[in-house]
């Protein structure tokens, strides 16, 4: 059967999708970023899942106001790399896993979830800047990666609570599959930012510290906060962080395993406008 | 009954809700137009007359011929969609999020290598005079 092997969890900030395409990670600014990561590409080397199930949002580039669904998973056999008004960047195009992403939606569907299918979706930074930070720069994305995009950018999103009991239906979905799949589930976005208006810029880096802590130790108190309190303390768009409740209900302690282990732990200010925060938590086998 | 809005008072800030998404429906749909070249090309050939293709509200245009970010927000933008006329412009996000602030690009940029806006005297409306750190 498939089995959820870890969690990795990480900020998706567009500039650091830049300076890595660019070529400016060595630069004095972007250097303590990508030295965060430095010890998280060996790890996943080390530990390469056969499938990567990434939840993101789409950043107005999938979906326009046309359509904006609250949870939608990619079937698709293939998602091309979004132009995002900059270009496309020059990263491999993301291979799906139909069947699998499939059997998830079914499954999650009858837990009560009513996700969105969508079998053609462009992805953007959202998605290809978390794979970069996991794997650099290579020719291919080394496995098969299963879109989730969470709507986080019309009012109301999905509560924490409601995104921590989708994750552990998740969790139930892959642990039904025939298959006997290695697979990481990744909660991607924030930490705490603000894009606009006059507050633009602000950073809490109690907060955010206070939520990697609650992430590891406290999920469930953390999945009770509203939304006012991410809005007011970690920014308008800092609301992205209740996307790593999906990822992080997925794990074993959530079904009354045991407490995941801390792999890897790193914040960082500032990448462009943004905290950056990382976490890797491992399953205990 | 009305509709429970707990973020009204947090200052500087517009949530993108329901409310917006109806106001700004054309002027953020005109800004996903620019994710295609050919009409990133044309806006720039002549902005009034693209405009003029959509059915926005003739301040909305204004808001966007003047690049005034903060004004496009009042008026039903999104910060991803309005994105899209930075992009067009060749401006980075730090540069648009900047631009809404009052401060100079290079003031913006310095506050953020120092750690960014502090959310102290930044959570209510009114709560420091003038809301700045």
């Amino acid at each position: 059967m498939a089995h959820i092997s870890a969690s990795i969890y990480t900020s998706h900030v567009p500039a650091i999708g830049a300076a890595l395409d660019l070529g400016k990670t060595a630069e004095p600014y972007w250097q303590p970023v990508f030295k965060g990561y430095e010890f998280s590409k060996q790890w996943q080397r080390d530990h390469q899942p056969d499938v990567i199930f990434l939840v993101f949002n789409d950043h107005a580039t999938a979906f326009s106001l046309d359509m904006i669904p609250t949870f939608a998973i990619g079937t698709a056999a293939e998602f091309p790399v979004a132009d995002e008004g900059w270009g496309p960047r020059p990263v491999p195009k993301v291979i799906g896993h139909p069947e699998l992403a499939s059997h998830i939606a079914q499954s999650v569907i009858q837990q009560d979830f009513d996700l969105t299918i969508v079998n053609k979706m462009d992805v953007d930074h959202g998605l290809t800047v978390p794979l970069s930070l996991m794997y650099g720069q290579p020719q291919a994305w080394p496995c098969p990666v299963i879109p989730f995009a969470v709507n986080v950018v019309q009012y109301p999103v999905p509560s924490g609570q409601r995104c921590l009991n989708l994750g552990k239906a998740i969790r139930k979905a892959i642990e039904s599959y025939d298959q006997d799949l290695n697979v990481q589930i990744w909660g991607t976005g924030g930490m705490s930012h603000q894009l606009q208006g006059p507050r633009a810029g602000l950073i809490n880096k109690e907060f955010d510290k206070a939520f990697l802590d609650r992430m590891i130790a406290d999920p469930e108190g953390q999945a009770a906060v509203p939304h006012i309190d991410y809005v007011r303390e970690a920014g308008s768009e800092g609301i992205e962080l209740v996307m790593w409740l999906i990822a992080r209900g997925a794990m074993a302690d959530l079904a009354g395993g045991p407490a995941p282990k801390v792999v890897h732990r790193f914040y960082h200010v500032p990448a462009s406008n943004t905290a950056v925060g990382h976490l890797i938590l491992e399953n205990s086998k | 009954m009305p509709l429970d809005k707990p973020y009204l008072d947090v200052p500087g800030t517009t949530i993108f809700d329901a409310e917006q998404s109806r106001k700004g429906y054309h002027l953020n749909q005109f800004c996903m137009s620019l994710m295609k070249a050919e009409n990133r090309a044309r806006f720039k050939a002549n902005e009034r007359a693209y405009l003029d293709e959509w059915p926005m509200t003739e301040e909305q245009k204004q808001a966007v011929l003047a690049r005034d970010l903060n004004r496009c927000i009042q008026l039903g933008g999104n910060i991803y969609f309005l994105a899209k006329i930075g992009a067009t412009d060749g401006k980075s996000f730090q540069q648009m999020a900047g631009s809404m602030t009052g401060m100079s690009e290079e003031e913006y940029r310095n506050m953020m290598v120092a750690g960014g806006r502090s959310v102290e005297g930044n959570r209510y409306v009114g709560e420091k005079a003038g809301g700045r750190k």
